[in-house]
């Protein structure tokens, strides 16, 4: 077994003395595609947040790569470099175009060259169908182009890990297909990810590994196929049925 | 799969005006005309109302005679004007200078890293003590105050010294309209820049600042148009300037008309302002209505 790209161990995360999460370990190998799924509260976001240093961990560790980034010291900045993330409202500069959002990590923090930054900025957009949406404004965007552009200005600082935190909840449920179809296709590309998310459909269709939290507890995890057709755990089995019958499945 | 493999859309149907959509809109311009002449009339009445009852009170020939001599208001306007071209230069110097004090206030107070602590506390001070000190105050305590130290190069020119007054006042509000604007914006934007790899300071210049000054041009611009009045506060210091070149004219021939022609002054200045801030909220708001342009 190779070192993870990522491994958390024992990560716990308090907010007003309410425990949101409780010595959560997740490991997540390069190139894999990492499922979190759970009630609402049940503590994903608040993992994501952790991993990318938004929030600070109350006790536990993380490392990417084998070095702690949850040390005091680390340079929270120099991380973020290697984790791109996705926001579920998107998260757009509204006073900057499409390529403006996409450009301004790469030109202002990665000292690329501008011109150099637009190219591959205009790659991206073409590979996902946007190259048009170029010069417009985030407002003048559909919710689900809006977010495709996030994930393009997520993957335009080469990510060695990518977090997204429930991409789609915030989408009409036409616009969905869209966003789902871009995720794959990084997939394809060999990214890897961790995803919070409701689709239970998607979520069996992407993942490699789904981890089920409930509480703040990792309570279960193993490939995608086997959560969901037979969970060890009860809890498990009981949130798939409640998601099932409000016909998300 | 990528989006836009949508169904096309429905063949075009040709709009041709309905004869019920030609009635109502007839009806809607007759209803049009209607509003337009009951707005009028109701204004000459009030217009009249308001006449009648002011030149029948028994001190009107009176008024008349001390405010609105046209005589003094022609011998007075040339001194008048030429007092005024002082207010709106100590008012377009200090203007800039006001919202860059207002600016670094505010941003001083965001401090985070504990070695600027006495900056944020020297930021916190001055916001609240100065915008705690009435202006006219704070004109006669740095007027006759800052000058009775006898410090090397202290300027002693009053306008300059009342411009300083007026920079310290008005620096502490702006610094609050500035903070207002940077607290506006949602922490979820700070976020995705840092997420981005954008540190602190760069997330200020380039996320949370473009967005707080835009959306604090419009209360900047009513401090403005309240800064350009309070220029005259300046007069107790003795420069001449507008409202002090009245009160020379006045103080001749004991009728107050030459500070109607200053009051004039100040209105013709402020309405323009107040017009130009009305017309920046109403196209803030048609951007943030749907299908709003850009």
């Amino acid at each position: 077994m190779t070192e993870p790209l990522l491994r958390a161990e024992g990560v716990w995360k308090n907010y007003h003395g309410h425990h949101v999460l409780r010595g959560v370990d997740l490991d997540v190998a390069a190139h894999e595609v990492v499922c979190l799924i759970g009630a609402s509260g049940s503590g994903k976001s608040t993992l994501l947040r952790c991993v990318n240093l938004l929030e600070t961990v109350d006790d536990g560790a993380i490392w990417l790569d084998g070095a702690e980034i949850t040390d005091p010291g680390a340079d929270p900045d120099r991380v973020r470099r290697d984790i791109g993330m996705v926001f579920q409202s998107y998260n757009l500069f509204p006073h900057m175009t499409v390529l403006e959002n996409i450009t301004l990590a790469p030109v202002q923090v990665y000292r690329r060259k501008r011109d150099e930054a637009e190219q591959r900025a205009m790659e991206l957009l073409k590979r996902f169908g946007l190259a048009d949406k170029a010069r417009e404004y985030p407002d003048r965007l559909s919710g689900g182009q809006q977010q495709r552009v996030a994930v393009v200005r997520a993957m335009a600082c080469d990510p060695r890990l990518l977090l997204l935190d429930e991409v789609t909840s915030a989408l009409d449920p036409e616009l969905v297909t869209e966003v789902m179809g871009i995720i794959r296709e990084l997939k394809e590309g060999g990214m890897t990810m961790i995803l919070a998310t409701h689709e239970m459909g998607f979520a069996r269709d992407i993942a490699d590994t789904v981890c089920f939290l409930d509480q703040g507890v990792l309570l279960e995890r193993g490939p995608a196929e086997q959560i969901f057709t037979e969970p060890a755990e009860p809890r498990t089995r009981e949130f798939l049925q409640r998601v099932l019958a409000s016909r998300r499945l | 799969m990528t989006a836009n493999d949508r169904p096309p859309a429905p063949a075009q149907v040709e709009w041709v005006k309905s004869e019920r959509q030609i009635q109502r809109e007839r009806r809607q311009r007759r209803m049009g005309v209607r509003s337009g002449a009951l707005a009028a009339a109701s204004t000459v009445v009030f217009l009249l109302v308001v006449g009648l009852l002011v030149t029948s009170s028994p001190g009107w020939p009176r008024v008349k005679a001390t405010f609105f001599d046209w005589d003094e208001l022609t011998g007075a306007f040339p001194d008048v004007l030429h007092g005024f071209w002082l207010n709106v230069r100590i008012f377009l110097i200090a203007e800039p200078v006001i919202l860059a004090v207002g600016l670094l206030v505010a941003l001083a107070r965001g401090l985070r890293n504990p070695l600027f602590f006495p900056l944020r506390a020297l930021a916190v001070a001055y916001t609240d003590v100065f915008r705690g000190i009435p202006t006219i105050l704070l004109v006669y305590l740095v007027g006759f105050g800052l000058p009775a130290l006898r410090l090397q190069g202290m300027p002693s020119d009053p306008a300059v010294l009342g411009g300083l007054a007026l920079v310290l006042s008005y620096g502490a509000y702006v610094a609050e309209v500035f903070r207002a604007g940077i607290d506006s914006v949602h922490p979820s934007q700070r976020a995705a820049a840092r997420s981005l790899g954008l540190g602190q300071a760069k997330t200020l210049r380039f996320v949370v600042l473009p967005q707080a000054v835009r959306r604090v041009v419009p209360p900047l611009l009513n401090d403005f148009a309240s800064l350009q009045k309070d220029t005259a506060l300046v007069a107790v210091l003795g420069p001449l300037e507008a409202l002090r070149q009245a009160q020379i004219h006045s103080a001749d021939t004991f009728n107050y008309t030459p500070y109607l022609a200053a009051a004039v002054l100040f209105v013709a200045l402020t309405v323009p302002m107040a017009r130009f801030t009305d017309h920046l909220a109403a196209r803030a708001e048609r951007r943030r209505a749907p299908g709003g342009g850009r």
